[in-house]
């Protein structure tokens, strides 16, 4: 039946979408206070993956057995750890050259990214590592021969993303820290008159970038339970792409731009060919872009003289 | 440097690469004052201003607050110090509601007295408690620069900056904006104010100074340099 491997494509490019919406959160928030990408964004992505499995190893260890427990406990200290990465890469990479020109803090990034790869290579090895997978069984819909699944993980991914950006989305529009951050995107030499200390923003904003991409890095592993030292440049670049699909600096933006890359690739893989699934993702972008050269929500940007 | 100055300028240099734009400026302003500084297009004014809050650096002298020398310290803590700026060109934050940009104004000081304050700024701007919940970017030239003071007054700042304020309004809101400013005045706070406005700020500060080409040419009592020649020639348009 067409109407099932259509609603599988659609279940299967939404969570997939969500994923990238995740970790586009912190290109895009990045963008918005620094008008900088983070190239290093993607290796934080990789390195969640990494903590949460030790989290894992750690949580077994003590031998808890509740997966429920496991799996939140883990997210958590994931987000935790890895919003420490993030953290340092402001500090170091992008800090110190603040002021200098728009150029070498790209260059310190795609340092920091190459040092994060080859760390985690040297220290947990180069070949692919595997995690148990926590959660198995899915939620069946049609007949015996042709159905559609919803794979708890998937559910799972799909709730849990909706919890981080139900967070992020209010800690943005409704707290103190989400207003000043709010004010420095859109006009930093003012917010800092007006007495926003504009660093402590910057480095929160990569704090909170960095945390959700450890939600899509959990999530990712024990999804399918391996990963590698190079993850982190290929989810990198898509999630870049959802950001600018969505227009960068917009963060409903990214989630939207992650969706619309997700469905299109899934559907794409569905109906026409798995192996030529992102170039035709990167094609409608380059499509989308000709039309609308700031992204599905973004804004042209003014230059101030 | 001078006995009680709120705000004082020793002897301050800045640059922008190798231009000199401001040489050797000595400004001071008492508490209670209003002092103005009037000049033409480029002479330096708005660079004063903004070596206050550290952007561009003093490159030589002393900015002075309480007798304290702030012209290193970061650009936040400046305002905590109790001086709040209008910036030229209003600067508001378009994409946030007018509420939220009068919020952004108590960053210094916390929301212990946001009611009351806020309370306040509807008070003397009606216009923008009715636009509370609109974008800040939709209104009007006007009505934007009354949001700029309201959000600088909510730090409930010793002292304010104003840079330009009257540039680019209607001459009605011009008048307007100057009324706003003598009552601003009125509640006891200390005001710089830096207008090509010659006429209007002569006529509402009690003190001021004539910059030219970044450096002090003239200063003294408003009400003096309303009647001086050199003044009236090159200001004010009258003969």
């Amino acid at each position: 039946m067409d109407f099932y491997i259509l609603a599988q494509q659609l279940i299967n490019g939404i969570t997939l979408g969500t994923i990238y919406g995740l970790i586009a959160v912190g290109y895009t928030m990045v963008y918005g206070v620094i008008r900088m990408i983070n190239f290093a964004h993607g290796d934080v992505y990789m390195v969640s993956a990494y903590v949460a499995a030790i989290v894992l190893a750690v949580i077994s260890f003590f031998g808890i057995q509740s997966v429920p427990f496991a799996l939140i406990s883990i997210l958590i200290i994931t987000c935790f750890v890895t919003a420490v990465y993030g953290w340092a890469i402001e500090r170091v990479a992008y800090r110190p050259l603040r002021g200098s020109t728009k150029l070498a803090p790209l260059i310190s990034a795609i340092g920091i990214s190459l040092m994060l790869q080859s760390y985690v290579q040297i220290a947990q090895g180069a070949r692919d590592q595997g995690v148990p997978i926590l959660i198995q069984g899915a939620l069946r819909f049609g007949g015996e021969e042709h159905f559609a699944q919803i794979t708890y993980m998937q559910a799972i991914i799909l709730i849990a993303s909706l919890v981080a950006m139900g967070i992020l989305t209010y800690v943005i529009n409704h707290t103190r820290i989400g207003r000043q951050c709010r004010a420095t995107q859109q006009n930093r030499q003012i917010s800092a008159v007006l007495g926003v200390d504009t660093d402590r923003i910057i480095s929160t904003v990569f704090v909170i970038g960095a945390s959700t991409a450890a939600v899509g890095g959990t999530l990712v592993t024990f999804n399918y339970g391996s990963f590698n030292f190079f993850i982190g440049f290929v989810m990198g670049i898509k999630a870049f792409t959802a950001a600018v699909l969505g227009g960068i600096g917009s963060l409903p933006g990214a989630v939207l731009g992650g969706i619309l890359l997700g469905l299109t690739e899934a559907l794409f893989a569905g109906y026409v060919s798995t192996d030529y699934k992102d170039v035709f993702a990167f094609g409608l972008l380059i499509v989308l872009l000709f039309f609308r050269p700031y992204g599905l929500l973004g804004r042209p940007e003014i230059q101030k003289v | 440097m001078q006995e009680n100055a709120l705000l004082e300028f020793v002897g301050v240099h800045a640059h922008y690469g190798p231009v000199e734009a401001l040489k050797s400026v000595d400004v001071h302003i008492r508490t209670g004052e209003i002092v103005s500084l009037i000049g033409a297009n480029g002479a330096g004014k708005t660079t004063l201003l903004s070596t206050i809050f550290g952007s561009p650096r003093a490159t030589g002298g002393r900015i002075l607050h309480r007798g304290e020398d702030i012209s290193r310290l970061p650009t936040n803590r400046i305002a905590r110090r109790g001086i709040a700026l209008v910036p030229e060109g209003r600067q508001i934050y378009q994409d946030m509601s007018v509420e939220e940009n009068i919020m952004m104004g108590t960053t210094p000081i916390g929301m212990e007295h946001f009611n009351e304050d806020r309370a306040t700024m509807f008070e003397l701007f009606p216009r923008l408690k009715e636009r509370r919940n609109q974008m800040a970017g939709t209104m009007s030239g006007g009505e934007q620069q009354m949001l700029a003071i309201a959000r600088a007054m909510m730090a409930r700042p010793e002292l304010i900056l104003f840079d330009e304020p009257s540039l680019g309004l209607a001459p009605l809101v011009v008048k307007r904006v100057f009324e706003v400013l003598s009552e601003i005045a009125a509640m006891g706070k200390t005001i710089f104010l830096v207008e090509q406005n010659a006429n209007h700020a002569l006529k509402l500060s009690q003190r001021a100074y004539v910059m030219v080409n970044g450096h002090i040419h003239l200063s003294g009592e408003s009400a003096a340099l309303l009647d001086n020649e050199d003044v009236r020639k090159a200001y004010l348009g009258l003969h």
